[in-house]
């Protein structure tokens, strides 16, 4: 890509969001103002190599984007197409007006809250798959190119394009209208909103399939979503509460890999390298979320801090972060968060009670296929000196996980668990944490497995 | 990927900056906050305020500013956005409004990219 190709596709970031929201709001089809907004896309991909970027690329995008209306309203001349309502309006204020610039920035600025909002909700539409919320939100709000998603999600550009076809044929034959969701539907529909945010987050957290251990523009770009939306939702607990597990999370991503590009697990983490400034984001935006009254996501963001808050593993509150799980799992039962409450349980209370918890979801039809549950295992049975059962918990963990560098730390940790466990200090709490991804990625477990694409 | 803008002035009008420049500032400090972009950002006082700590031929000292070899740092902001392309467009936009509404002002921005994870991962071979 030249450089100025990138210029071009860096303003079309900032902008892609609010051209979009007022093109649909003033559409009512959503489809066509995608269209239309990659169509001015384009030419401006074209002119502005040429001329220059505009004063004010805004503006430039929308009258274009209103331009493109009319071309194609005049070659389809199909009076029943949503396009009329944009192509007459633009048709009414004539093609030579003086300064349509003013106007149409004036408009862009009016609405832009509720046209945003608006988008988030028709991106995250329930006729739509998890996969295709997850292409839209990108492509709209996040203002990527399929091409980035496609690379995102290791998937080939046609079949991601492929997939965002059928998602705007989908919304269309759903009759989808671009509105906000009623009072009924908002809490549900934004929790789905809140849901595909961080399922890309941890896409790029916990790189479920592939070689590398974590993709940390994934988890940037879902970041980025998540402090658009708490702009957008100030009120709202549980945007808040998301934005802090993101930024709690995020605040480890750099020393969460080795040299060699291998995992680090959260006990071996050097703790001066966690990103400080995400943390005292993350904190504060936890206390707001608290304020607000919280919510699953609050309590997971909580759990997040006593690691963030907690200078060793060691000194880790453990009996808060049971605690916080089993508030978790009231809130959102699921086998998973089960899973990490025993981890937790290991560490506050020791191994034994620690796998008697795990016993218990070993019949979990969720964790079959769940590499993490025979890692847990494994270290628990490491740290109660059976080491050929810990081999072969480990060896199975590895067999199960579809990431590389997990599968490469599983194998080395079945190589080593019949050898003599620790020459450091601190005893058994730090073998404990450093045989168990679980507890690096433990906040960072989704309520229901991840799906393994 | 993290960006630090520092700010330098290079010609300053005799003219105080018009409040009209310091709302359009706050303005697009708020939109680049909502779009999630801006972190933080904060003006700097002159030099002459601060001090500098060197060490040469093994030795430590402090001086007091200011730095008169150098041009003076007036602000710095810092982005996390998904391309340098983009931390240098919120950097345009913030040197516009200097041109539009303090005029004869001339300035220039340093774009640094702080290191992050992403550079990590680039640094190690995959696979």
């Amino acid at each position: 890509m030249s450089a100025t190709a990138a210029a071009v596709e860096a303003v079309w970031r900032i902008e892609a969001g609010r051209l979009v929201g007022a093109l649909a709001r003033r559409t009512g089809d959503f489809a066509a103002a995608e269209d239309l907004a990659q169509d001015a896309l384009e030419v401006a991909l074209r002119q502005w190599p040429r001329d220059g970027i505009p004063d004010h690329p805004a503006s430039w995008l929308m009258a274009t984007a209103q331009h493109l209306a009319v071309d194609r309203y005049r070659r389809e001349q199909n009076l029943g197409s949503k396009l009329t309502v944009l192509a007459a309006d633009q048709l009414a204020r004539g093609p030579a007006q003086a300064d349509p610039m003013s106007d149409l920035a004036d408009e862009l600025d009016t609405s832009v809250r509720d046209d945003l909002l608006r988008l988030v909700f028709t991106a995250c539409h329930p006729a739509l798959s998890t996969d295709s919320q997850v292409a839209l939100i990108l492509r709209t709000l996040g203002g990527l190119q399929t091409r980035d998603i496609a690379r995102a999600f290791l998937t080939s550009e046609t079949t991601m394009g492929q997939r965002i076809s059928r998602a705007k044929r989908t919304l269309a034959e759903a009759d989808a209208p671009f509105a906000l969701p009623s009072t009924t539907e908002l809490p549900d529909r934004l929790t789905a909103v809140l849901g595909v945010i961080y399922l890309i987050f941890n896409e790029g957290y916990s790189a479920a399939a592939g070689e590398d251990w974590t993709r940390p523009a994934l988890c940037q770009e879902a970041l980025r979503l998540g402090r658009v939306l708490v702009g957008l939702l100030p009120e709202h607990a549980e945007a808040h509460g998301l934005v802090a597990l993101m930024e709690l999370q995020a605040s480890r991503l750099l020393a969460r890999t080795g040299p060699g590009g291998e995992p680090v697990l959260l006990a071996d983490q050097d703790r001066r390298r966690w990103d400080h400034l995400l943390i005292a984001r993350g904190l504060a935006a936890l206390h707001r979320a608290e304020d607000l009254g919280g919510g699953p996501l609050t309590v997971q963001a909580a759990i997040a801090a006593c690691h963030a808050r907690a200078g060793s593993v060691e000194d880790t509150d453990w009996p808060r972060v049971v605690a916080l799980y089993t508030v978790l799992a009231h809130l959102r039962p699921s086998p998973v968060v089960l899973l990490n409450r025993a981890v937790a349980i290991g560490m506050a209370e020791g191994p034994a009670r620690g796998l008697a918890e795990v016993e218990h979801l070993r019949a979990e039809p969720a964790l079959a296929g769940y590499p993490q549950l025979p890692a847990v295992r494994a270290t628990f049975l490491q740290q109660l000196g059976d080491h050929q059962q810990a081999r072969h918990e480990f060896e199975r963990a590895a067999a199960t996980t579809g990431n590389g560098a997990e599968r490469r730390l599983y194998l080395r940790q079945a190589r080593e668990a019949g050898q003599p466990s620790s020459s450091r200090p601190g005893g058994w709490r730090l073998d404990a944490v450093s045989g168990t991804p679980v507890v690096d990625s433990e906040d960072a477990a989704p309520l229901t497995p991840l799906p393994r694409p | 990927m993290r960006y630090l803008v520092l700010l330098k002035a290079l010609t300053t009008p005799d003219a105080p900056p018009p409040p009209e420049l310091m709302a359009a500032i706050l303005g697009l400090g708020e939109d680049a906050r909502n779009a999630g972009a801006l972190l933080d950002t904060q003006g700097l006082l002159p030099s002459a305020a601060g001090s500098r700590a060197t060490l040469t031929g093994g030795q430590l000292s402090a001086s007091d500013g200011p730095f008169t070899e150098s041009k003076e740092l007036i602000s710095y902001a810092l982005y996390e956005v998904g391309s340098k392309e983009e931390a240098v467009e919120w950097t345009s936009r913030f040197l516009r409004l200097h041109h539009e509404l303090w005029p004869g002002w001339e300035g220039e921005a340093d774009v640094l990219k702080v290191f992050g994870p992403e550079d990590f991962a680039a640094a190690v071979p995959q696979g």
